[in-house]
């Protein structure tokens, strides 16, 4: 879908400046991009997180479209209730307008407490949109691990410490298990390529059923890199294959922009203080794996592409 | 009217397709599940205009409900004892939010030990969350209260459990008068709602962070809503009475008038109670029950007018508070009576937990005990009955 620029700039923010995300906050432009892309007729369900607490301290509010917050684990329910009450009340002639859903949660209320709750919505088939801001720990509660938190990164929960270098798990593919729900449209998205996430909200948001976009979205303060850089980084996480910009559509996987030429994967490490300790000379093996599975996974999408699978 | 047997879940159930709700999100548990079961049926014969969201937890039911409500609809769903219990974080957000919804809850125990019987440790786990909660005596009381509550919880814009015993009554065949469809939706009225986040052009935030300078007039607020709630059912029940001839209040007399000894008691323990007081006064013995179907709101001063001059009381218990004394039914009580001048001398019973069958005889050796306190000789002021010591 074409995102026009020109066009958008016309219509206003729905997600209004003022609020209090840190300078240079990924999560925040993810949220901007995504209603922007919606449009004024969208209600949002927010799990607790930075997100819901930076734009909403009451009696502030940040959102110029309906907004609702529940908990931390229970966006996606919350959002399908809200849906379930549209679909009951359109039926009764009581409300006509079309409407689009969507739930946001960071990596913490989505990979990992919220899973459940997300997986069922999915299952369930609600017509809803379920934005993934993964910024790859808990940032809210001062930077824990999560399931999101990549191999080698260092967090609170994580260290690098003098025997411990950093996280020792790999992070698990959300994008992959929610596509395994069999549901009609998943993408990833990194909010630096804007007109590929924009062009990926406007698409889910145009399909009937259950949608889920997982965008990356860097945290200056949990990656430890400098506020200007976020865009930067974002888009090296892209260029560097770490995150791969594709579609699942109707089970088939799709590639929807791809990096010339891949960037070493050390080139966006570099410029993050979480991944400072791998650079020391006995943690230069981590690297070396970590571009390995990075290789790999890449080798794997563009198989499934190439498959039409 | 029509004179039909059904238990206490066919009831509600039935209570539920003539409320006709927007949304019910549910999720089937041991021995509430009968009446997912058979609203589902009816969502499947069109007999209800419902969407039915069958979820995959009954913390996600509870959190569908709340976001439905929040949207504007009419939202019912039906759970006990563990599930309940897995719905407690979401049970303070939609009284806080003030959303009405009305949960049909089958009272079993919680674990462990994991038992799937009656006793009331599931609702008393909730006492402090914001819900109104009444307790039933039988299927007719179940079936009358889940429409009542409806119409309370939209005025009072805050939610409520209708709870009744596991097995006990959920299981068993009763008789009931069935009020005709016409006449719930007439009694019940159209939900109406003043803000909904589904009015996109008129968009509100709901649920924002709120922190010391707001939180506390925030809750302020709901403890009010919740101070105001017995009239409010009061009058729901009157009216109720007058269209249909049953009335309950916050709480029932039994044989009160010129009792001197008491037996205060919730859910269908009130029925044997009420046979035993009986017994009693063939007797002669000035007995009487106390049954108290509001436990939220608190009916503090209608517990007091009817305790006030009794001189001996046995709260009943189907829960243990694990406070080292009195559980929760008690506890309540001999804290209302503490503002009277003529107190009775109370003594709190544990009973029924996990199930254990209470017989007329058991409650007859709680008479029995208040008889010997009566002439002089002492007994623990809280009690286990029918438990193997």
């Amino acid at each position: 879908m074409a995102i026009n620029l020109k066009e958008l700039s016309k219509q206003g923010d729905f997600l209004t400046s003022g609020h209090r995300a840190c300078a240079g906050c990924g999560p925040a432009i993810a949220l901007r991009q995504a209603l922007l892309a919606a449009g004024k007729d969208t209600v949002v369900a927010n799990a607790t997180g930075c997100m819901e607490v930076v734009t909403t301290i009451f009696p502030y509010t940040a959102w110029k479209v309906p907004w609702i917050h529940s908990l931390f684990e229970n966006a996606a329910a919350t959002i399908s209730g809200v849906e379930a009450a549209y679909k009951a009340l359109k039926r009764k002639g009581k409300i006509s307008k079309d409407i689009n859903f969507i739930a946001f949660g960071g990596d913490g209320g989505t990979y990992d407490i919220g899973l459940q709750a997300l997986s069922g919505t999915m299952e369930r088939g609600h017509n809803i949109l379920y934005i993934c801001y993964d910024n790859e720990a808990y940032m809210n509660t001062g930077i824990q691990r999560s399931g999101a938190t990549p191999y080698g990164a260092h967090t609170t929960t994580s260290p690098a410490g003098k025997k411990i270098p950093g996280k020792t798990q790999w992070r698990k593919d959300l994008t992959e298990i929610i596509a395994a729900h069999d549901i009609p449209y998943v993408a990833q998205a990194t909010i630096s390529e804007w007109r590929d996430y924009m062009g990926k909200v406007q698409k889910a948001l145009s399909i009937k059923g259950p949608k889920f976009i997982n965008v990356l979205a860097p945290c200056q303060l949990g990656w430890y890199y400098k506020s200007e850089d976020t865009i930067k980084i974002a888009n090296l996480a892209f260029r560097t294959r770490f995150w791969p910009l594709y579609e699942v559509e109707n089970g088939v996987h799709r590639i929807t922009k791809e990096p010339k030429k891949a960037v070493p994967v050390e080139e966006w490490l570099k410029l993050q203080g979480r991944f400072r300790h791998l650079f020391k000379d006995e943690n230069r093996k981590i690297i070396e794996k970590i571009q390995k599975r990075v290789d790999e996974r890449w080798k794997r999408l563009k198989a499934l592409e190439e498959a039409g699978l | 009217m029509k004179v039909v047997a059904k238990t206490a879940n066919e009831a509600m159930a039935e209570a539920m397709r003539q409320i006709n709700p927007d949304v019910v999100a549910a999720y089937p548990i041991t021995p509430s599940t009968e009446i997912v079961q058979i609203f589902s049926r009816f969502v499947a014969d069109g007999e209800v205009d419902t969407e039915f969201v069958p979820v995959e937890s009954e913390h996600s039911a509870a959190s569908a409900c709340t976001g439905a409500a929040a949207a504007g609809a009419r939202v019912m769903t039906a759970t006990s004892s563990q599930g309940l219990a897995l719905m407690n974080e979401v049970l303070f957000v939609t009284p806080a939010l003030r959303l009405p919804i009305v949960i049909c809850a089958i009272n079993r125990t919680l674990s462990a030990p994991i038992n799937i019987h009656c006793d009331h440790s599931d609702t008393m786990d909730q006492r402090d969350s914001g819900w109104m909660q009444f307790y039933v005596e039988d299927s007719q009381e179940a079936y009358d209260s889940v429409i009542q509550a409806v119409r309370i919880t939209e005025e009072a814009f805050l939610p409520a459990i209708v709870s009744a015993d596991a097995f006990i009554l959920s299981h068993s065949l009763q008789r009931i008068e069935m009020l005709e469809d016409e006449e719930v939706q007439d009694f019940i009225g159209e939900h109406k709602t003043p803000y909904s986040v589904l009015d996109v052009d008129n968009p509100i935030t709901v649920g924002p962070l709120d922190l010391q300078d707001y939180y506390f007039e925030h809750k302020r607020g709901e403890a009010e809503a919740m101070r105001k709630t017995p009239p409010i059912i009061k009058k729901v029940d009157r009216e109720f009475g007058e269209r249909f001839g049953r009335e309950y209040g916050l709480i029932e007399e039994y044989r009160i008038k010129d009792a001197n000894k008491a037996i205060v008691v919730m859910g269908s323990t009130a029925g044997t109670a009420k046979e035993v007081v009986d017994t009693l006064r063939q007797d002669g013995e000035k007995v009487g029950v106390v049954k108290v179907k509001a436990f939220r709101p608190w009916p503090r001063e209608d517990i007091n007018k009817s305790l006030e001059g009794l001189e001996y009381v046995a709260v009943m218990d189907r829960a243990e508070g694990m406070n080292g004394f009195g559980s929760p039914l008690f506890t309540e009580v001999r804290s209302s009576l503490y503002e009277i001048d003529k107190r009775p001398d109370i003594y709190g019973y544990v009973y029924g937990l996990g199930g254990r069958d209470v017989k007329p005889r058991d409650l007859k050796k709680v008479f029995d005990d208040l008889k010997k306190v009566e002439s002089g000789k002492k007994i623990e002021r809280v009690n286990y009955l029918g438990v193997r010591e």
